[in-house]
């Protein structure tokens, strides 16, 4: 049991990011304010960023970038690498990607908002609902 | 990272989370939201990850809450929860 609980309490990070996660979630359903559906959806795609970026590091390891590769190159000299000695840098690019991705389709989201503030003079989405069925 | 440093950001970002989603003006939720893209992105430069946290900083923390603040100006700040 308490081999369990040290297991738990040891990945903690995890657990806050299955939080962050679920906030988003929860904001992205329940709330009635069309931006802050949107705030919801961001703060999901963060969690899962974050979730992501962890997976790749190390302890004790530094950033991924080889340390007096310039100016070795020339000598003929071999510049040994151990991988265990540098952050993986392969979630790094993947999630870069996804950041922009998150950012343009916030945008394109605000842009639709203003668009039915100016169409319905209301971002709630009851009264948006209210003013389709009356009608 | 000291693990004590990355849980305290940790919780940070959470209670900037809870707070941009529960607070009921829509300016206040666009400051918070840059404060917990800000938080997010200390927390990528503790893990190693320094391209993605300058990303994040620039255009998670900086274009992300122009768009929002341009977006509130042009709409509303009122909002029901």
């Amino acid at each position: 049991m308490v081999d369990l609980l040290t297991h738990i309490v040891a990945k903690y990070n995890y657990w806050l990011y299955i939080i962050l996660m679920m906030i988003g979630l929860y904001a992205m359903i329940v709330k009635n304010n069309l931006v802050k559906k949107l705030v919801g959806m961001n703060i999901f795609q963060t969690s899962i960023i974050l979730f992501f970026v962890s997976i790749g590091y190390k302890k004790g390891a530094t950033i991924p970038i080889i340390e007096n590769a310039h100016g070795n190159g020339h000598g003929g000299k071999q510049l040994l690498i151990r991988a265990a000695d540098y952050i993986n840098p392969l979630p790094h690019v993947l999630m870069l990607t996804a950041i922009v991705v998150s950012v343009a389709t916030f945008g394109v989201a605000l842009a639709l908002a203003v668009k039915i503030y100016q169409r319905y003079q209301t971002l709630e989405e009851d009264e948006i609902r209210m003013r389709l069925t009356r009608k | 990272m000291h693990w004590q440093l990355d849980l305290f950001i940790l919780t940070l970002v959470i209670f900037c989370a809870l707070a941009a989603i529960s607070v009921k003006d829509l300016l206040s939720t666009a400051i918070l939201f840059g404060a917990y893209s800000f938080m997010m992105c200390l927390l990528w430069a503790g893990m190693g990850a320094v391209d993605v946290a300058f990303t994040e900083a620039s255009v998670g923390a900086g274009v992300s809450t122009v768009f929002f603040v341009a977006a509130v100006f042009r709409t509303t700040r009122r909002t029901k929860d």
